[in-house]
């Protein structure tokens, strides 16, 4: 596994040691921790699994080894259009798999990457209660319907 | 107490309330296979994981099978540990296990010690269905000083996390990952060598697998031995006589060392000394040392820290460089016994014997892994040459031995050859938790007082437990002794002295449970504590029949400092047997960017 090396801000640093304390630094809360940490940066990277584990007192591999568990968790930012395909079962018999196919052609990365660019970043998700739509596509928090593989290059050029 | 009483296999038990099934069958006799599960009973330390469910068994009115390593006895209960569908699933269960395991048993290094071998004969399994259909999960092989990792074999026991986190707690190892890609590995997957680890080789030392092993040095050994332009010399730690044994089917705590010596000389060594001389001698330069620190504390010197800490265990050095940056100037700055030999015997006898310094190959036979870390340190080195060339462990001399085709149990025994090879009873028990510091009482007390001891042994600083203290009378000077084996422990200790809770004048600290008669390059225990036990009951029987038993006794340490050292302490001996600490502590992040 490769990683990107970044620079925490201070300001991240200090909103960081914001969270662990709210969770009075408890070793237990770890992953309520990580949860919070995800949402504020959007994903978890090394550094921040570093001063995670400092302000808990807990190794960093342990906080690692939570990481990677979880499906939730993400050490690979998410692009500023995070792009999720439903891949639940009334999409995928509707052809969502198609569907991905046609967005990782396109933007050439494989499912859980981002684009080079920051722009795009792509995963799949379990039914998002739209099954009348399938297949579904979400971009960002706006839904598409009824997507087919034609389709896909329409739904990116909204963003270019 | 309150008991249950069960029924296992048609036999009836009664056992105290939370005894597992495992161990109430245990008590009738009947030995249910386990993989995960691990228990060291004198040590406290048990992996119960309940992970690779072999030890399933049959327990009526319950649907499923029961774990039971991990699954409490009730009242009435009734097991049965070898019926068909406990047959059927044991094995199946042993296949899949298999199925993504490497076949390569024949080049394996723990082939022969190997516990899921050892179970594949136990069930007699025969073929591995579905094998050619069977994905298997690869990681790359990551190789440190110490240790290396050849996680294909890793079969997620977690033995080696729990060494790590909670007996040691280092924490450079963690389950990660889930599912087919789950492995046990340091944080984000760098190498060993980048993460906290201190090599103590708990891990190794409870591996089931081949996933966890030592850097083989033996090649390198045997290269040196046929090189006609070198001389080549060894030197055997005090917890190898013990234990060596044990690779040649001995009862464990038979004492070898006669045979040892002769085995090595067998091997071609032109030299075979002693690391118990440089134990005298540790003793000689620790105890000044203490002695110096505790006189100026007592006259008031503000300078000066207390306690002091011994510093001849190398995953001990580690942790603190690790975890007590902030204390690096409170252990001992005398070398470890290994260290002051490779020293002393690339200059003193090296001069003495007419050698050059770089003809001169030192190999050190011990019981660690953290060792062969230690001699590769750039300050033992001298314009690059080593003090100690290859540092093996106990496993690999018996390995050298059976290579050399020499019968082991039929050696008359030898003796070590002078003047490195002369040693105390004192330095024999350096290699059990408690011995170190035992050995120093010895020499300070008659030091300090100027009288003779009555009685040499103090039993108050012997035993298992974990954290022991004891306070020995200076005549009149009452002096606090801490104890602790198992990094744990040790960790434990030190908070206490930071935090100034612990009045200690000294601290013993070893990173192995049990001390060096239990650490990471010794025969492998699997989960036996009794065996440690008899080393140590070993050791004390070798201390107790030497006719010399206080290091500042053995006439060759006091000939070293008349001819070469001068005093302990000296300028020389400063230069020679003694170091300085690194901080290690947590630093800027270092993630490294790895190869797929």
């Amino acid at each position: 596994m490769s990683h990107i090396k970044i620079e925490l801000k201070k300001e991240d640093v200090a909103k960081l040691k914001e969270i662990c304390k709210s969770f009075n630094n408890q070793a237990g809360e770890l992953i309520n921790v990580l949860h919070k940490a995800q949402t504020h940066f959007g994903y978890l990277p090394a550094e921040v699994q570093e001063i995670v584990s400092q302000e808990l007192n807990i190794p960093v591999a342990k906080v690692y080894g939570v990481v990677t568990f979880y499906s939730f968790f993400t050490m690979l930012p998410k692009g500023q259009h995070p792009i999720s395909i439903c891949t639940g079962t009334a999409c995928y018999v509707r052809g969502a798999e198609n569907v991905v196919d046609e967005f990782k052609r396109i933007l050439n990365i494989k499912v859980g990457e981002t684009t080079p660019d920051g722009k795009f970043s792509l995963s799949c998700l379990r039914c998002v209660g739209a099954c009348g739509l399938a297949p579904v596509v979400m971009v960002g928090e706006k839904v598409y319907g009824r997507v087919s593989p034609d389709g896909v290059k329409d739904i990116l050029n909204e963003y270019e | 107490m309150e008991t249950v009483k069960l029924t296992i296999d048609n036999k009836e038990v009664e056992v105290p309330k939370g005894t597992t099934i495992y161990k109430a069958a245990k008590q009738l006799g009947i030995d249910i296979p386990v993989l995960c599960y691990m228990e060291l009973k004198d040590l406290n330390i048990e992996n119960k994981p309940a992970g690779c469910r072999i030890c399933v068994v049959e327990v009526e009115g319950r649907r499923n099978l029961a774990p039971s390593c991990s699954t409490d006895c009730t009242e009435g209960m009734v097991v049965k540990t070898h019926t068909m569908r406990v047959i059927n699933a044991r094995r199946t269960i042993l296949e899949l296990i298999l199925s993504d395991h490497p076949k390569d048993c024949l080049v394996c290094p723990k082939s022969g010690h190997c516990e899921l071998q050892d179970m594949a004969i136990k069930l007699g399994v025969r073929n591995i269905p579905g094998e050619e259909y069977a994905e298997m999960s690869t990681y790359r092989v990551d190789t440190s000083p110490s240790i290396i990792r050849d996680l294909d074999k890793c079969i997620m026991c977690r033995r080696c996390e729990m060494m790590c986190n909670t007996v040691q707690t280092v924490g450079a190892l963690n389950a990660i990952n889930r599912g087919f890609q789950a492995v046990v590995a340091p944080a984000f997957e760098q190498n060993l060598e980048k993460s906290t680890c201190t090599y103590c080789g708990q891990c190794v030392a409870v591996c089931p697998t081949g996933a966890l092993t030592e850097v083989d040095h033996t090649p390198k050994v045997i290269r040196a031995l046929a090189d006609p332009s070198k001389k080549v010399i060894v030197q055997t730690a005090p917890a190898i006589r013990v234990a060596l044994g044990e690779e040649f089917g001995m009862k464990p705590g038979t004492i070898v060392t006669g045979k040892m010596v002769a085995a090595l000389r067998e091997i071609g060594f032109d030299y075979v000394f002693d690391t118990d001389f440089a134990a005298d001698l540790t003793i000689m330069e620790e105890g000044t040392e203490l002695l110096d620190r505790l006189t100026r504390h007592l006259n008031g010197d503000k300078s000066v820290k207390l306690p002091i800490l011994t510093s001849c265990c190398p995953g001990w050095v580690n942790f603190f460089e690790h975890n007590f940056n902030d204390m690096l100037d409170v252990p001992s700055t005398a070398k470890s016994p290994q260290q002051m030999f490779g020293a002393i015997a690339k200059t003193y006898f090296a001069e003495k014997m007419g050698i050059k310094r770089e003809d001169l190959v030192v190999v050190s036979v011990m019981p660690c892994l953290a060792k062969k870390y230690e001699a590769q340190r750039d300050e033992f080195k001298v314009n690059g040459n080593p003090d100690v060339d290859f540092s093996i462990s106990t496993r690999e001399l018996a390995h050298l031995i059976k290579e050399f085709n020499i019968n082991f149990a039929d050696l008359q025994d030898q003796d070590f050859d002078r003047p490195l090879g002369e040693s105390s009873g004192a330095a024999v028990i350096f290699g059990a938790t408690g011995g170190v510091i035992e050995a120093a009482t010895r020499t300070a007390y008659e030091v300090q007082t100027g009288k003779k001891l009555e009685k040499i042994d103090f039993e108050q600083l012997r035993g298992m437990e974990g954290i022991r203290s004891a306070t020995v009378d200076f005549n009149g000077l009452p002096i606090n002794i801490g104890i602790a084996h198992g990094l744990g422990n040790a960790r434990k200790l030190l908070e206490d002295v930071r935090s100034g809770k612990a009045n200690y004048h000294a601290i013993e600290v070893m990173a192995c449970p049990g001390g060096c008669i239990g650490g990471g390059g010794q025969p492998l225990h699997h989960g036996d504590s009794s065996i440690l036990k008899a080393r140590t009951e070993a050791i004390y029987r070798e201390d107790a029949g030497k006719p010399v038993r206080k290091s500042h006794e053995n006439k060759y340490i006091i000939k070293l400092y008349e001819e070469y050292l001068g005093k302990p302490m000296s300028e020389k001996a400063h230069h020679l047997l003694h170091t300085h600490y690194f901080d290690k502590g947590p630093k800027d992040i270092f993630i490294q960017k790895l190869e797929d």
